[in-house]
């Protein structure tokens, strides 16, 4: 069992009342699983992934990580949580436009390390695992799509994280190129057992996953599990 | 890929709006740079040339200005020679070295030069800085022991006796006079259809000596066919019979003369002096203001326009104090580039400024660098630290989001 999630809460006040994003959730991420969410527009897809991920904190509820309960208000320590444990992989590919690909990676290995040659080795492998060793001193603007998303992988790849979260990587890719960042994903998946917790709305993506959660209205809906199940 | 590479990327990546949010803090310590430059030269000046007028009392006739005696223009007003005599018979304590003067500004050749009559003995013993250059007077020393001062002038006619060593036919130039007409120890100048040897080059001094030529002061009244008359009497007073009065009771000897402290005379320019600084105080306080919030106002656009960055940084696991860091870091590099700027702005405005506005030549003060780059970087972290405490509160979701 890598986290444990209780209770999850997330209201969020608005003009014309509160609503609950994330309403009362609760369920296990298993080490090595492949999980999918899917569930339409604003059921709180990516409100429930950044709890996970320490960055939002909930209106209420606990997540435990590897027997030991965390600190959802504290700040610094779901900053370092983050460094240690969770990459990111979001639809927009959330690269600085200013730095190179190898540079975008390195800023994320700097948190841990600040040995910039052993970073810039690690970076350009990390190109490489995701077949970019050609791209690396290209700036975000001077690659496409598939190739954006490939960095942002190789970079959430970093620091080793033991979970991945990943907001509907493939959102703006067309199928071809979804299917390539799919299979990487995948590969992540089986190769280096990373836990991977992905937030989808294509059914065809959906299918990698072999625990797929659906959300409605902040609730659990339904959830079908290939392997185990994970309801508490 | 370190928190200042980053910063030094972004900074290069903006670089066209940096400059809008550098001027404020550029100019503003460029103007007190400026300001500073000229006037701790004015101020350097001023005490130089105190220190070379030796005398500080200055007797000129009634109708005369301090600028008409150093103009030393032709209808300049004079007063009769006797006068030093009155001063000196009359005994008052704290007075020593009497000088009198007769100036005019003459041609010589081309050159115009001021021909300035001197008894020499005084002249040279109240002059310090023309003992330094070698020559040799027999020493009149300022004694203001109330005691002394009586008997020492009780004979004005041995007090004068002395004096008179400069013949007739002899002559000490300024050194520019010197350097301008090509002039040695030795050779002949004529003034006013006279010859005249040169004895002496006085040493450079940086001030209106420099462009005198000295001659026997009776000589020169009947050159210049003035009669016993004289432009004025420099007098080695002491400080504390001036304070004392000294003043009053000698405008009660000459009534008809304008009797004035050097003091006074260099006090307008040490008035103009402390209102420099003042302004340069109070342009202080402005940019401390206007670019403290310049810089602010500009770190909070790019904070701003950073959201996402902000957002990306701390999704990939950096913490609050780090995008602080970046962003204070950020501001003293422009603090740094804004105190470089604005010494070297201010720096070449008033070396080139300087000579046409105050007459005087300005060279860099290097002092002045490590200073304005302290106030510059104190002003734009000083002006940061609230935007950068606001970006450490921007959420990484909230930007994340596409729908
Ligand atoms: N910052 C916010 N403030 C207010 N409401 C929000 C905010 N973020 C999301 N919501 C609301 O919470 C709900 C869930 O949003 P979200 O998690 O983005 O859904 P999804 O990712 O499934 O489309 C939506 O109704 C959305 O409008
Ligand atoms: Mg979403």
């Amino acid at each position: 069992m890598l986290i444990q999630i209780k209770d999850l809460t997330k209201t969020y006040q608005r003009h014309n009342g509160a609503i609950n994003a994330v309403d009362s959730l609760s369920f296990d991420i298993d080490k090595g699983s492949f999980i999918t969410i899917t569930g339409p527009s604003g059921s709180g897809k990516t409100t429930l992934l950044l709890i996970i991920g320490g960055l939002l904190r909930p209106t209420s509820g606990r997540m435990i990580y590897g027997g030991n309960e965390l600190n959802l208000d504290s700040d610094e320590e779901m900053a370092i949580f983050r460094s240690n444990h969770i990459g990111f992989v979001m639809q927009s590919f959330a690269l600085v436009p200013y730095l190179t690909a190898v540079e975008n990676i390195m800023i994320a290995l700097n948190v841990k390390n600040k040995n910039k040659a052993e970073n810039r080795n690690r970076a350009i492998e990390l190109l490489k695992w995701v077949g970019l060793d050609d791209r690396t001193t290209h700036y975000p603007r001077e690659l496409s799509a598939g190739q954006q998303q490939r960095v942002a992988i190789a970079r959430a790849l970093a620091n080793s994280p033991d979970l991945l979260l990943a907001d509907e990587p493939t959102g703006n890719l067309d199928p071809g190129l979804s299917r390539e960042i799919l299979s990487i994903l995948s590969k992540i998946n089986k190769e280096q057992k990373t836990t991977i917790v992905m937030v989808t709305h294509s059914p065809v993506a959906a299918e990698y996953g072999d625990v797929k959660i659906h959300l409605q209205e902040g609730k659990l809906l339904g959830h079908s599990i290939m392997k185990k199940v994970f309801v508490s | 890929m370190r928190l200042t590479d980053l910063t030094l990327k972004e900074l290069w990546h903006r670089k066209s709006q940096l400059l809008s949010g550098l001027l404020a803090i550029t100019l503003g310590i460029g103007v007190i740079v400026g300001i500073r430059s000229i006037s701790i030269v004015s101020e350097k000046a001023v005490s130089v040339n105190l220190d070379n007028l030796g005398a500080n009392i200055l007797i000129l006739p009634q109708a005369a200005s301090v600028d008409n005696y150093y103009a030393a223009d032709i209808d300049a007003p004079t007063f009769p020679e006797e006068y030093v005599e009155k001063i000196v018979t009359s005994t008052l304590p704290g007075v020593d070295n009497l000088s009198p003067k007769l100036t005019r500004r003459i041609k010589l050749g081309n050159e115009s030069v001021v021909l300035t009559g001197i008894l020499p003995k005084s002249e040279i013993a109240s002059k310090p800085i023309w003992q330094q250059g070698g020559l040799k007077a027999e020493q009149l020393i300022a004694s203001c022991a109330p005691s002394k001062t009586p008997k020492k002038y009780l004979d004005a006619k041995l007090q004068r006796k002395g004096i008179d060593t400069l013949a007739n036919n002899d002559c000490y130039i300024g050194y520019s006079i010197a350097q301008r007409l090509n002039l040695s120890e030795g050779s002949t100048l004529t003034l006013q259809n006279k010859e005249f040897k040169v004895t002496k080059i006085l040493p450079e001094t940086g001030t209106v000596d420099d462009d005198r030529v000295f001659a026997n002061l009776h000589e020169v009244q009947s050159l210049l066919g003035t009669g016993e008359q004289i432009s004025a009497i420099e007098i080695m007073g002491c400080c504390n019979e001036i304070t004392d009065g000294l003043l009053g009771k000698m405008r009660n000897v000459l009534p008809d003369t304008r009797i004035t402290t050097i003091g006074q005379i260099v006090s307008t320019q040490i008035k103009t002096n402390q209102l420099m600084n003042k302004l340069s105080l109070v342009f202080l306080i402005i940019i401390v203001f206007v670019g403290g919030i310049s810089i602010g106002n500009y770190i909070w656009a790019n904070v701003n326009e950073r959201r996402k960055e902000i957002g990306i940084l701390r999704m990939i696991g950096y913490q609050k104090r780090h995008i602080y860091n970046i962003l204070i870091l950020k501001a003293m590099i422009m603090g740094l580039t804004g105190g470089i700027a604005g010494y070297i702005i201010g720096t070449v405005a008033a070396v080139w400024l300087g000579p046409q506005f105050a007459g005087i030549s300005v060279s860099p003060l290097y002092i002045l660098l490590p200073v304005s780059i302290a106030i510059a970087i104190i002003i734009s972290v000083t002006g940061s630290v609230i935007p950068a405490y606001m970006a450490g509160k921007i959420e990484s979701f909230s930007n994340m989001q596409e729908d």
